[in-house]
């Protein structure tokens, strides 16, 4: 049987020719995304807002959104922001909480949920949520902490793995793939909340196992070939593990596009995330991650093993499995 | 790479087998499950966003237990100057007051300030293993005793009324018949209920969000209502108003502050009906001491009102028609059966020491859950399966390896889940797409790598022999790097975030062995048998 080969044998593309307009698309891709966040910002569901999101399910046939927004309007919540969930049955309805004592607030989720059984009899409501503002505040921030450590830790253990040019390479490849991902929940308005922030995280786990996969092999040439220049160095490096990048991303995309069309959709925004996350980070692996190492001046003296400085270029050093010369 | 040890063989085996076995129960429905031995019955739970369910997070109302503390303290002061042994042991005290989060009282006969002081001290004790007391008591202007809660009592405080609150809100729930509740503490003030399979989780709101304190107090009957619409009370009454939409034409009723029997003295509470009217009432029983209290209060009353207060609204305000002597009394209220109900199971269980209120809740209902399961299921047997065909087309034989590894693989992640007894929650399942993303990618460097070396013109052997080893580093990295983000995600993060890291650990680990290891094993033996000296990789 002959076996099907994504990516040709020895494929020699010159990527670095290309990173002056990578690295600028790249920039430009994160102000962009910046600029969005601040402009149009997330829309934060009711984990990191506080109040409460009831979703519906209409059985037989969805009434017009505009009808559904005055009829929860009656209910007397105050602006209710309604927007449709994956399918085209269901949409989520989400009311801030209203003010007073807490009680108040314990009470609202209740007359939501009648109120919109009231006006619309056919209708299921599947899942209530209500979140206090002092614990949404809390959410946030266990969210934004987890997120920055997990960045921080990572880098860190790179730094001590690698050099620290590659620490370096890997938390900008980081806040780019984090501020892109940022950038489509603001263009798309779909909705942010902890399961985002579990995406999110994701595609850093992710997006580090493309780094990592790049940059060891940039390490291992960096010994073997002591003499070439950078540029055809990580150029080699790239093309070497492209075969490995296209097939893991193209199983990736298999996985979680079928999630995507047969999940429930509860997990479409988180699974539409990672998605989102696989392509930048195909993308970030080949032109974004090595220009860095350019820029840091990464070469063979950066892994000039001390006991054994004195041993001539281009020749093959011994290694352990674990990275280490000996 | 021929020499593959035949102990090593027989533990992965093992360790294959075992996870087969344990994650077996996790697919058999409950009742097969129970017949089962019991050391088979772990499997993994469903979390509330699969299964349907409520889940509440109830936070104290520290202020309010602050009060409490500072109101019951107030009482043993006054206890405590009463003396023992009869009025010449008094010790008079004037001035008392409990603002400022202290309690603050004049010493009349200022020879008795040390023996106040003395008696007091007794009343006080050690908080916790600082060294300090629950109470710092300070002598001012030489007259005044002031009383002051340490931050260790404070501490101590909340802590104890968090026990008690959590095994009461545990007795409510359980008396509800649900299926396998879980209450647990969270925080220095908080409790996290999670029912499964809960239909409505306003009756279960309802019930733990009630504090329970229930009193039995005298209507003041020489409080003029006129004055008391104006806020101005006897001297020993306040004004307590009725629950919502009750009353006997009036909001409130003016209440003697003495209690005459609080919920305490109960020893058993239960729905009932009222014989006159049929309507729900709740029937309940005084210990001894509440009945003869009770027996003798109503004695002397006869023709006079009093009230039952409920956390501080009052029920109903009925007339003494006759002394009640039996130590039972039905507490009514426009109740309906279901109200009744609950008051009866909050009663039984006592009063929560500390007001508690819903900050969050989550509630999923089952069918939505089982819609979740089902497509999640399908979804994630289809996303395998392409995978597991592309990596067929792609690798031929070591493809074949690779797909049985990750069988194993999702085998394995559900007998360590069923083990540890974790949650699979949604985000958990794109955890388990992610680890099995993560073994896809293991075994693409390996394969990669040996086509490489093949390329260079390596031997069979030795181009597997590199693959792996050259392979295993970047594994081992990348997979360092994820499980650092999952132990970050775990300490730091709530929610799906943590369900989610807790998939993710599992499968990083278990991944990375049946996609190295496993399939290591598989191909060595393959090699010895036929010792090729071509593959088709």
């Amino acid at each position: 049987m002959r076996l099907l080969k994504l990516v040709p044998d020895d494929t020699n593309i010159d990527f670095l020719r290309w990173r002056k307009l990578a690295s600028f698309m790249s920039f430009f891709l994160v102000a962009v995304s910046i600029a969005l966040v601040a402009v149009k910002g997330l829309n934060l569901g009711v984990d990191f807002v506080g109040g409460q999101s009831v979703r519906v399910e209409f059985t037989q046939g969805m009434p017009p959104i505009d009808e559904i927004r005055e009829k929860v309007g009656e209910i007397g919540l105050g602006e209710a922001t309604i927007q449709q969930f994956g399918s085209d049955k269901a949409v989520s309805i989400r009311t801030a909480l209203p003010d007073g004592d807490k009680s108040v607030a314990e009470r609202a989720g209740q007359q939501l949920v009648s109120g919109i059984q009231k006006a619309f009899p056919t209708a299921k409501t599947g899942s209530v949520e209500t979140v206090s503002g002092k614990v949404s505040g809390e959410l946030i921030r266990t969210g934004a902490i987890s997120l920055g450590l997990a960045i921080l830790g990572i880098s860190i253990y790179i730094w001590i793995r690698f050099e620290w040019q590659f620490g370096v390479g890997a938390l900008g490849r980081l806040f780019h793939e984090v501020s892109l991902t940022f950038g489509l929940f603001a263009v798309t308005q779909m909705q942010f909340d902890l399961n985002s922030v579990a995406a999110l995280l994701t595609i850093v786990g992710y997006s580090l196992n493309d780094t990592i996969v790049v940059y060891d092999r940039i390490r291992e040439n960096l010994k073997k070939y002591r003499k070439m220049e950078i540029v055809p160095l990580l150029n080699l490096s790239i093309n070497e593990t492209l075969s490995r990048t296209v097939m893991t991303t193209v199983a990736m995309v298999l996985a979680l596009g079928m999630l995507l069309i047969f999940g429930p959709d509860v997990i479409f925004g988180f699974t539409a995330a990672m998605l989102f996350g696989v392509f930048i980070g195909g993308y970030s692996s080949v032109l974004m991650s090595t220009p860095v190492l350019v820029w840091l001046k990464v070469g063979p003296h950066s892994f000039v093993p001390r006991t054994t400085a004195g041993i001539e270029g281009g020749e093959r050093v011994e290694r352990k499995d674990d990275g280490a010369v000996v | 790479m021929l020499d593959f040890p035949r102990w090593k063989t027989i533990g992965i085996s093992i360790i294959l087998l075992l996870g087969i076995i344990f994650s077996i129960p996790s697919f058999l429905p409950e009742k097969t499950v129970n017949s089962l031995p019991s050391f088979l019955q772990a499997k993994v739970n469903l979390g509330l966003d699969l299964a349907g369910g409520s889940h509440l997070l109830l936070e104290a109302d520290i202020d309010d237990l602050r009060k409490t503390q500072l109101a019951n303290m107030e009482k043993t002061v006054r206890a405590a100057m009463r003396g023992e042994s009869g009025p010449d042991d008094d010790i008079a005290i004037g001035e008392l007051s409990t603002t400022g989060g202290k309690i603050s009282f004049l010493v009349r006969d200022l020879a008795k300030l040390d023996e106040a002081r003395e008696r007091l001290f007794s009343e006080t004790r050690g908080a916790q293993l600082t060294g300090q007391r629950d109470w710092n008591i300070t002598v001012v202007d030489s007259t005044r005793i002031e009383m002051t809660p340490t931050g260790a009592g404070q501490a101590q405080a909340v802590a104890n009324a968090m026990d008690t609150a959590r095994d009461i809100i545990d007795k409510r729930v359980n008396a509800l018949g649900t299926r396998e509740p879980t209450i647990i503490r969270e925080g220095d003030d908080r409790v996290v209920v999670q029912v499964p399979g809960l239909q409505d989780p306003a009756a279960l709101k309802e019930l733990i969000g009630k504090t329970a304190r229930l009193e039995f107090r005298m209507v003041d009957a020489n409080a003029d209502p006129a004055e008391a619409a104006a806020g101005r009370v006897p001297v020993g009454s306040e004004i307590v108003p009725y629950a919502e939409g009750e009353g006997n034409g009036a909001a409130f009723e003016v209440l003697r502050r003495q209690v005459m029997i609080s919920g305490e003295q109960l020893i058993d509470a239960k729905q009932s009906y009222d014989p006159q009217n049929n309507q729900p009432v709740v029937s309940i029983r005084f210990d001894s001491g509440g009945s003869s209290t009770f027996a003798k209060v109503t004695a002397q009353s006869v023709g006079k009102r009093f009230a039952m207060v409920l956390d501080g609204k009052v029920l109903s305000a009925p007339s003494i028609n006759e002394p009640i002597l039996g130590g039972s009394a039905q507490i009514s209220g426009s109740f309906s059966v279901a109200s009744a109900n609950a008051l009866a199971i909050s009663l039984r269980s006592g009063a929560l020491p500390v007001k508690m209120t819903v900050v969050e809740e989550r509630t999923v209902t089952p069918e939505l859950g089982a819609d979740s399961i089902r497509k999640g299921a399908i979804a994630g047997i289809i996303a395998t399966v392409s995978v597991l065909v592309l990596m067929l087309v792609v690798y031929g034989r070591f493809g074949v390896y690779a797909c049985v590894a990750l069988v194993f693989n999702v085998f394995l992640i559900l007998a360590t889940m069923a083990a540890f007894n974790a949650t699979l929650t949604l985000p958990g399942i794109a955890g388990f797409v992610l680890t099995i993303g993560a073994a896809v990618d293991a075994n693409v460097l390996i394969n990669e790598r040996i086509r490489e070396e093949l390329k260079r013109g390596r031997k069979v052997f030795q181009a597997i022999e590199l693959g792996y080893s050259e392979a295993s580093r970047a594994i081992f990295d990348a997979n360092v790097t994820n499980v650092i983000a999952a132990a970050l995600m775990f300490w730091f993060g709530s929610g799906p975030i943590k369900g989610f890291a807790v998939v993710l650990t599992i499968g990083i680990v278990t991944s990375v062995f049946t996609a190295v290891t496993v399939t290591r094993m598989f191909v060595a033996h393959w090699l010895r048998a036929k010792r090729p000296t071509s593959i088709n990789i």
